[in-house]
């Protein structure tokens, strides 16, 4: 308010600019000066402040740092927002990549080793009181497996998740479950049909209140995959924005430079265009790649690896209701359309209906010959574990169990459904390897694509910003 | 010649047979009808409604020696036998899981079932068939015994069923084979006596659609059971009460004292408590109206039980578990 608002108002060194139209500002002082007696004493810091600014505003001096303050101000906002929304993005990314999709695998593996174990006792179940040790290191295989990877997933969920909660009524029914299968083969090597019992009931335990809470775990699993992908591929229009309001600062800037001196570059606000445009352009550009990269790896990674992990489970529980309907011996049923069924058959019969949609989206889900031929292979395969499997049916209604059993587990000469069964599992574990193999490649080119974004952004905007500052500041120093 | 001139003799003899059992409902019904309309029935709704569920009430409430049944013949012209040579199998439904009755021992190289009940199916398809092998076994649970003879999944049933007016209503029963009842199987160490109040708050596992369910069931209603027995577990099978007897989660299974031996000779730390509470016979249960059926399976068990194979099975089977046998149940007939 000391300041005289008028008398400054004419630059003395100015050379060029004979036709400004910013001399008008020389009409305002009268308005400015009209609300001055108005309130002489009774002025708070903020209208002071405001009132200094504006004062400030009517010498070319002053407009010059208000000037230079605003630029400085964008650019460095521009490469905070810059830093903060590509950080994000990409630990989200690395999140895909390192964490979440790794622990939706394990949680499919605990999924899959589970149902797999069920299968393995069965399978050695049905072969008689020894058991053979390929079925049973199989069957301790995936019990180590699925007990690992519940460590992996409880370490990586916070403790009130519905994960955990899944997690924990696994570890809980584990154990409960292979003390059953232990009772069983105890029972099973006496000769006592004892064994068979103490199997259904460990077969129930398994598909009633373990396989549902893995597939929980599974799912959960999938949804935090899901939204990680989610907040690392939006475009980051707060930072596109503020990029082009920078940008555009800066060019009107030199360009009202260009108008009142006519020197064509002023080094520093240069500078600071370029550092801007550069992180404008590696902010796209770098975006763009990475969410190109991330939907690849989703659509064909993670989608593929999803439904052929689906097929798995499927193709591995009609295999163990394959094995305990000769078990169960029709000891179990229930009511299809008002007749009694074997509850195993029925079982089996939905379960290769599951496998053979799965199966379908993941032939159309393959995107290349080297993922399409083991889809298709598996499926060849489903194809004659169903016709195998009818004449098993066939055999044991006819009345001829052993032979029912021989074409479910004998050996090669009988054609059993056994071959099918192992086929499948592994045609589509490898497929599951190249499928991982194409996500691991797409997140990894995605994430790579940000990588020092955050960090490049923010120094060239600092540098950015004191461009401009020095810029401005060459220009004010010709007022001295 | 001489067979169907029988058949026709027979026929005369079911007529009259026929007649008589008439004549016993229409002065049953006669003598009942007037009881339920003084008991409160306004019979405002029509007069055959009240009077055919009595009807059937008097008639289940008659019997009382279900294990009655029809004369034996080797008559192999009727219906249902004939299908059966026609066909050239038998199909029967067994229980796998009844140690020493229908099992299969997973220690031996063939896969085939065995056991009492399974030597006796064996014998029937000798007789009818002249090969004990042309049998084809369907093991069914315990609650779809009389449904798979209903829809004619299986021509005869021999699986520990114990011969009952309430199952005389859906199918029809040959001769009693063996003598049996229910009995309390508990722990050694368990405080529990047998039948009794030393039930009194203790979970007890029976098998859905058992004969031991319904009594239990029976009895809760009526207020004989121990004070806070709980009889809600039941299982498909018998053999599963001793899996959970063995995890601890019931204390007691209820069952045939027959079967309750077969558990106890898988688990010696389990015993038979106190003696068997009710007096049953196995029987094999075929579709009602297939007399020709049953009246074979009798003449095949009478064989049986004359020619020592009955004695045999036994002493193979169940001697070790049960005792000596006295010998079979002699059979009751109409």
């Amino acid at each position: 308010m000391n300041n005289p608002p008028n008398g400054s108002a004419a630059p003395p060194g100015t050379v060029g600019a004979p036709t400004m139209p910013s001399v008008p500002a020389q009409v305002r002082p009268p308005h400015a000066q009209g609300p001055e007696p108005a309130a002489p004493a009774r002025s708070t810091a903020w209208a002071e402040g405001v009132d200094r600014v504006r004062a400030a505003a009517t010498t070319e001096p002053g407009r010059l740092r208000i000037i230079g303050a605003v630029l400085a101000l964008l650019v460095v906002a521009f490469g905070a927002v810059t830093a903060w929304q590509m950080s994000d993005r990409s630990a989200a990314a690395d999140d895909v990549l390192h964490s979440s999709q790794p622990l939706s695998a394990d949680a499919a593996d605990i999924y899959r080793s589970l149902a797999d174990a069920n299968t393995a006792a069965s399978s050695g179940f049905l072969a008689g009181g020894q058991e053979p040790a390929e079925t049973r290191d199989r069957y301790e295989k995936d019990i180590r497996t699925a007990a690992a990877k519940l460590v992996t997933a409880a370490a990586n969920s916070d403790p009130d998740s519905p994960s955990t909660a899944a997690i924990s009524k696994l570890n809980k029914l584990l154990p409960q479950y292979k003390g059953l299968i232990e009772r069983a083969r105890a029972n099973n090597r006496q000769g006592f049909p004892l064994g068979g019992a103490y199997l259904r009931y460990a077969n129930e335990t398994m598909q009633e209140q373990m396989l549902p809470a893995a597939e929980d775990l599974y799912k959960k699993e999938n949804e935090r995959l899901r939204s990680d992908y989610d907040s690392a591929t939006p475009y980051p229009w707060a930072a596109i924005g503020l990029g082009v309001v920078a940008l555009g600062g800066l060019t009107w800037a030199q360009r009202r430079n260009y108008r009142r001196t006519n020197r064509v570059l002023n080094h520093g606000l240069v500078a600071a265009t370029a550092a801007s445009t550069v992180v404008l352009l590696w902010l796209v550009v770098g975006h763009s790649v990475a969410r190109a990269g991330l939907d690849e790896s989703y659509d064909h990674g993670v989608r593929s690896l999803n439904v052929l992990h689906d097929a798995r489970i499927a193709s591995l529980k009609a295999r163990g209701n394959e094995n305990l309907t000769l078990v169960s011996r029709g000891a179990e049923t229930v009511e299809v359309k008002g007749v009694a069924k074997d509850a195993f058959d029925v079982d089996y019969q939905n379960q290769m209906k599951t496998l053979a949609t799965k199966l379908g989206d993941a032939a159309k889900l393959a995107d290349d010959s080297t993922g399409k031929r083991p889809v298709q292979a598996a499926n060849d395969n489903m194809r004659v574990w169903r016709d195998r499997h009818k004449d098993a049916r066939g055999q044991d209604d006819a009345g001829n169990y052993q032979g029912a059993l021989d074409k479910v587990i004998g050996s090669a000469q009988d054609k059993p459904t056994r071959e099918c069964f192992d086929n499948v599992d592994k045609e589509l574990q490898s497929a599951l390897t190249h499928e991982q193999a194409e996500f691991k490649q797409a997140a990894t080119d995605g994430r790579g694509a940000m990588t020092g974004l955050p960090v490049g952004a923010a120094v060239l905007a600092v540098l950015g910003a004191a461009g401009a500052v020095l810029g401005i500041g060459r220009r004010l120093s010709e007022y001295r | 010649m001489s067979a169907r001139r029988m058949r026709i003799s027979l026929r005369g003899w079911g007529g009259v047979a026929a007649m008589a059992v008439a004549c016993a409902l229409t002065a049953v019904l006669a003598l009942l009808l007037p009881l339920t309309r003084g008991a409160g029935g306004d019979g405002s709704t029509g007069v055959g409604g009240p009077g055919l569920a009595t009807g059937v009430q008097a008639r289940a409430d008659n019997c009382t020696d279900p294990e009655r049944s029809l004369k034996p013949s080797g008559d192999e012209s009727g219906a249902a036998v004939k299908a059966i040579k026609k066909r050239g199998y038998l199909i029967v439904g067994v229980d796998q899981n009844s140690y020493h009755w229908g099992y299969r021992d997973p220690n031996k190289k063939s896969s085939e079932l065995e056991g009492f009940d399974i030597d006796l199916a064996h014998e029937i398809a000798q007789k009818i068939l002249g090969d004990r092998d042309l049998i084809r076994f369907r093991a069914i649970p315990t609650n779809q015994r009389i449904p798979a003879i209903q829809h004619g999944n299986v021509d005869m049933v021999v699986r520990t069923m114990t011969i009952s007016c309430e199952r005389l209503k859906d199918v029809a029963f040959s001769t009693a084979y063996f003598q049996t009842g229910q009995q309390v199987l508990a722990p050694k160490t368990s405080s529990i006596t047998g039948y009794d109040k030393s039930l009194a708050g203790k979970r007890i596992c029976t098998a859905a659609g058992s004969t031991a369910f319904d009594r239990l069931d029976a009895d809760r209603k009526a207020g004989t059971l121990a004070a806070g027995a709980d009889i809600s577990t039941t299982v498909p099978n018998q053999l599963d009460c001793l899996v959970r007897l063995q995890l601890g989660e019931v204390d007691a299974v209820v069952t045939d004292s027959a079967l309750a031996a077969g558990q106890a000779a898988q688990d010696p730390t389990v015993e038979l408590k106190g003696t068997p509470f009710t007096k049953e016979f196995y029987g094999v249960a075929m579709k009602r109206g297939t007399d020709d059926l049953v009246r074979r399976v009798n003449q095949v068990l009478e064989d049986f039980r004359k020619d020592g194979g009955w004695q045999d099975s036994y002493d193979a089977w169940l001697k070790d578990g049960l005792g000596a046998a006295s010998g079979p149940p002699a059979p009751k007939y109409k």
